[in-house]
């Protein structure tokens, strides 16, 4: 059976969780706790890089609708890079595209951190 | 299938459901949406039917009929009422930091058909996906 694991990294002041696996509502809540901890400590420009994400159900994409604004109120971002085809057909049908800055790649995302901040 | 109402059930269901769709020769584009919808479903049921009771079991069973897939998934809690459903409203969810109601709408999309029943203290939601 497959698993649910986040590895977070720091580049140049930007949160990075790399997600990978399966993400439903068993799973859910290790996202949830890691945005939670992130915010907590204040961090606002976080990167969700879904390259290894290979399932997502609602339960995932409701974790990013509940911390999308106390992130956006500090002033910062969720941004979610590298999914694919079958992933974001689901945050798609959903309408995310136009609530969530979703990029190709994880370095685009970080260039628009970098220049939002100047 | 029938299994105890735990969200450590979802991925053993959708192991079983992308199975059967695949047996049926579905492609794999409509596999995941018979996954997905069928993972939704199930989470509704462990959420809101039985309010993560694990003592609680669902039943899901499938068949293939006329170039066209069935699933359906019972349980015994509360009933789900379709009736006073409507669709989410993504922006305002988003605003006051909500989350969920987005299963159902997402079941409708994905599959071509689907029912709820009620007999006697059963809950039935049966979708329907057609193979081509």
């Amino acid at each position: 059976m497959k698993n649910f694991d986040i590895n977070q990294r720091e580049i140049e002041q930007v949160q990075v969780l790399d997600i990978s696996g399966e993400l439903d509502a068993h799973t859910a809540s290790k996202l949830e706790d890691s945005l939670k901890t992130l915010i907590d400590k204040k961090k606002n420009k976080i990167i969700v890089n879904c390259r290894n994400l290979e399932y997502i159900a609602s339960a995932g994409l409701g974790v990013f609708m509940a911390y999308i604004e106390d992130v956006r109120g500090m002033g910062g971002d969720i941004k979610l890079t590298n999914m694919n085809d079958k992933v974001y057909n689901v945050f798609d049908l959903l309408g995310f595209p136009t609530l969530y800055d979703i990029l190709d790649d994880e370095e685009e995302a970080i260039e628009q951190f970098n220049n939002s901040a100047q | 299938m029938t299994i105890k109402a735990a969200t450590g059930q979802l991925a053993a269901v959708r192991e079983f459901i992308a199975k059967r769709a695949e047996e049926f020769g579905f492609n794999e584009k409509q596999i995941s949406d018979i996954r997905l919808a069928v993972d939704e479903a199930c989470t509704n049921i462990i959420k809101h039917a039985y309010d993560y009771d694990e003592s609680k079991k669902v039943e899901i069973k499938t068949g293939y009929r006329n170039d066209r897939l069935w699933v359906s998934l019972s349980d015994t809690g509360e009933a789900f009422k379709p009736e006073n459903y409507s669709k989410p409203d993504l922006r305002k969810q988003m605003k006051s930091r909500k989350r969920g109601g987005v299963g159902v709408y997402l079941i409708k999309k994905l599959m071509d058909e689907v029912e709820y029943s009620q007999e006697a203290d059963v809950n039935v939601i049966r979708m329907y996906k057609n193979r081509s």
